[in-house]
């Protein structure tokens, strides 16, 4: 009897030729991540998707006009404070786009980040109770910001055309074409860190409140309201180094025709995206199998 | 037959102190009481406060080992923190194992909880549709199952209003429903009887049997409630403190369960819930002299007294006590009813209410018993039901039986008129 336990079990399932469906066990493997039984689940996740859009403007006498009052309100507060009252530069571009645009973009990567930052905390209940991927959450999140994204996106087109028929000077270019790119890494960028703090929140809620106005500060180390050719050269290194700037840049140089376009910048962004993604699915994985012993 | 479901050495362990509460303030806080001697400020009430000592290991599970056959019908008892709720969360994937495996062949469905993830902005048809893709069916399952579903929760009317205006039993019926149509092989089931109405209870066990009698599905099934327990399984599986203790026929595993546990105290408090319009909120067992007590000579009364809480004026309500037997067999039924008939036309003002209520003496077997209590008017209501309560153990001492050292059977011994003819 010096077999362990363990060696006991693997000669035991060596000796059953049987087909098991499932095998609970200890520890999964560290970077399995079960994309397959997230497709499973796939219902599941356009059913959260669905239940997050008809459940949040429900009983509001505007409904889904907020998707539109939100950006548009921030824009006509800040081209009011820091186009009018502080008079900052924008790149030679009119005040009003020039913040729509950094708007509409922030908006996405900023909701998915704390959205999905909440993921085991608010959902400690449903996640006690039964089993399904948990990453389901996250990516439904993801999904249904999209749909609000692309509402304002169209609304900034509009008011795009609007100035191009009054004969403003922007020059919308090819790079529109890396739109699909901006979006695919910004996504990445909010799902990645949005997870690894979510997993992290389980111990520490503390966490929470560095998220709500970390982003907050975040904001004026990306260029939504200064352009980064307005900030003196020696310190662009620095603005340069938030993997959010090349994205704001390029959506404004492509759309409008003015902004700083690296392809360097891009890669870099996209590989930060690439490995925080990793980083924080491995952190997640992890939580997720024992997070209901400390939640 | 073939094995649905084998566990092996399967072992869960926390940790306690470690983990710490969450935030720093409330860790502070915890820290603080420690120093001052004082109790853990953290804990649930009724939680176990372990000390508190770093690196302490509480075992909720430990090396359990057991299968469970395709179509098996297995109820797991025990009593609180033997380790059943743990080993269902394990077996529905929510939390993992310390060590061991468990295998399994089908689908697991988990019904620890009715009416999880429900939105109570969405409409019923949109929270059958969501609760189902949350127990794991494809939006094709559910729609298979939909008009089942609908006609089994009898909401046919409301399917389209969003649940928050449904009353707590239609919300409750649409749960259940939900999810005893799932598709799968296997169903755990974690005392969600314990809701509804009666008659909507009885159709639950129903259905539950039928899904394990008819389908063929496998259940394990954990409750508190013997009588259902016996009912729906073939088998049972008694847990104490994390360790299997043996796995039997039902009767057996239930006889053990009773026999294994000492029947606790003789006063019982009940926790306060505002969300009923009424309650019952203690229990005590006395002997003549009103001294409490919970061991009784067959020649001595028993005296039961209850206090019940008011919180809403009631156009009527009936009190209720069952008295069980430890095979979890109904012996009989007392209410306030049957001796005082004028209150079923009185109706119940906000307030408090004690009743003392007494079993003759020389009239219940020598055995061991327990006490059940139910608040509502029958056949239509429910206020408060409490499965079981204290218990009470009637001795051989100044019974007939002992007296004349026979070994009769039976439940009860009225003392009757024998009289003679000729």
């Amino acid at each position: 009897m010096t077999q362990s336990i363990e060696q006991q079990i693997e000669n035991q399932i060596a000796e059953m030729p049987e087909k098991w469906d499932l095998i609970i066990q200890p520890q999964r493997r560290l970077l399995d991540l079960r994309l397959g039984e997230l497709w499973k689940y796939r219902d599941l996740v356009m059913l959260f998707v669905r239940r997050d859009f008809v459940s949040v403007y429900k009983q509001t006498i505007l409904g889904p006009l907020w998707y539109l009052i939100q950006p548009l309100l921030t824009t006509l507060t800040f081209t009011f404070i820091f186009g009018n009252i502080a008079q900052l530069p924008t790149d030679g571009l009119p005040q009003f786009l020039f913040y729509m645009s950094g708007t509409v973009v922030w908006a996405y990567f900023a909701d998915c980040l704390v959205k999905t930052s909440n993921t085991f905390v608010q959902n400690s209940n449903l996640f006690g109770k039964v089993y399904f991927p948990r990453m389901a959450v996250p990516v439904s999140i993801l999904i249904s910001n999209l749909i609000t994204f692309f509402i304002q996106f169209a609304f900034f087109l509009v008011f795009v055309g609007y100035f191009v028929l009054r004969g403003t000077a922007i020059q919308p270019n090819i790079w529109i074409l890396s739109f699909p790119l901006l979006l695919l890494i910004m996504a990445g960028q909010g799902l990645g860190l949005g997870i690894l703090i979510s997993a992290m929140t389980t111990k520490y809620r503390d966490l929470r409140f560095l998220v709500s106005f970390g982003v907050t500060l975040l904001m004026y180390a990306t260029p939504v309201i200064l352009p980064v050719s307005a900030i003196p050269e020696r310190f662009q290194i620095f603005i340069r180094l938030n993997p959010m700037t090349p994205i704001v840049e390029t959506f404004r140089y492509a759309f409008l025709g003015a902004g700083l376009v690296s392809v360097f910048d891009l890669l870099y962004s996209f590989g930060f995206m690439v490995v925080i993604v990793a980083v924080g699915s491995i952190v997640f994985n992890r939580v997720e199998a024992t997070f209901m012993d400390t939640v | 037959m073939t094995v649905a479901i084998s566990v092996e050495h399967l072992s869960k362990s926390y940790r306690l102190g470690q983990i710490g509460t969450g935030t720093l303030t409330n860790d502070m806080k915890v820290w603080w009481a420690k120093k001052l001697g004082r109790p853990n400020p953290m804990l649930k009430i009724g939680q176990v406060d372990h000390g508190n000592t770093d690196g302490e290991t509480i075992w909720a599970l430990k090396d359990v080992s057991f299968q469970v056959e395709q179509g098996e019908v297995l109820g797991i008892i025990g009593r609180n923190g033997a380790g059943k709720s743990t080993l269902l969360k394990i077996l529905s994937r929510v939390t993992a194992p310390s060590s061991g495996f468990v295998k399994v062949k089908g689908r697991i469905a988990s019904l620890l909880e009715v009416g999880t993830g429900f939105h109570p902005d969405l409409t019923g048809r949109e929270n059958i549709y969501l609760n189902g893709a949350i127990l794991g069916m494809t939006k094709q399952e559910t729609a298979r199952k939909f008009d089942e579903i609908v006609a089994f929760a009898e909401i046919e009317k409301f399917i389209d209003t969003p649940v928050k205006r449904y009353s707590s039993g239609m919300y409750v019926r649409l749960a259940f429903a939900v999810a005893a149509h799932l598709e799968s092989e296997i169903l755990l089931v974690d005392e969600v009887l314990a809701v509804g109405d009666a008659e909507f209870q009885k159709k639950c066990l129903g259905k539950m049997g039928d899904v394990a009698s008819r389908e063929g599905r496998t259940v394990l099934f954990v409750s508190h409630n013997m009588e259902s327990v016996r009912r729906l399984c073939i088998n049972g599986m008694v847990m104490r403190k994390g360790i299997l203790l043996n796995k039997s026929k039902i009767d057996d595993a239930i006889a053990n369960y009773m026999k294994s546990g000492s029947i606790g105290d003789a006063h019982m408090l009940f926790p306060i819930d505002k969300a009923k319009s009424a309650q019952f909120t203690s229990i005590k067992l006395s002997n003549i002299d009103d001294i409490e007590c919970n061991q009784f000579r067959q020649d001595e009364i028993v005296r039961i007294s209850v206090s019940i809480c008011f919180r809403e004026k009631l156009h009527a309500c009936m009190a209720a006590i069952s008295i069980i037997s430890d095979l979890g067999f109904p012996i009989f039924t007392t209410s306030d009813w049957d001796y005082l008939p004028d209150l079923r036309f009185c109706q119940r003002l906000p307030g408090k209410l004690e009743y003392v209520v007494m079993i003759p003496e020389k009239f219940l077997f020598p055995g061991r018993y327990f006490l059940r209590l139910g608040l509502g008017i029958s056949g239509h209501q429910k206020y408060d039901q409490i499965p079981s309560t204290v218990g009470f153990e009637i001795l051989s001492e100044g019974s007939i039986m002992a007296e004349l050292g026979d070994k009769r059977i039976g439940v009860v011994t009225p003392m009757l008129e024998w009289q003679r003819k000729s």
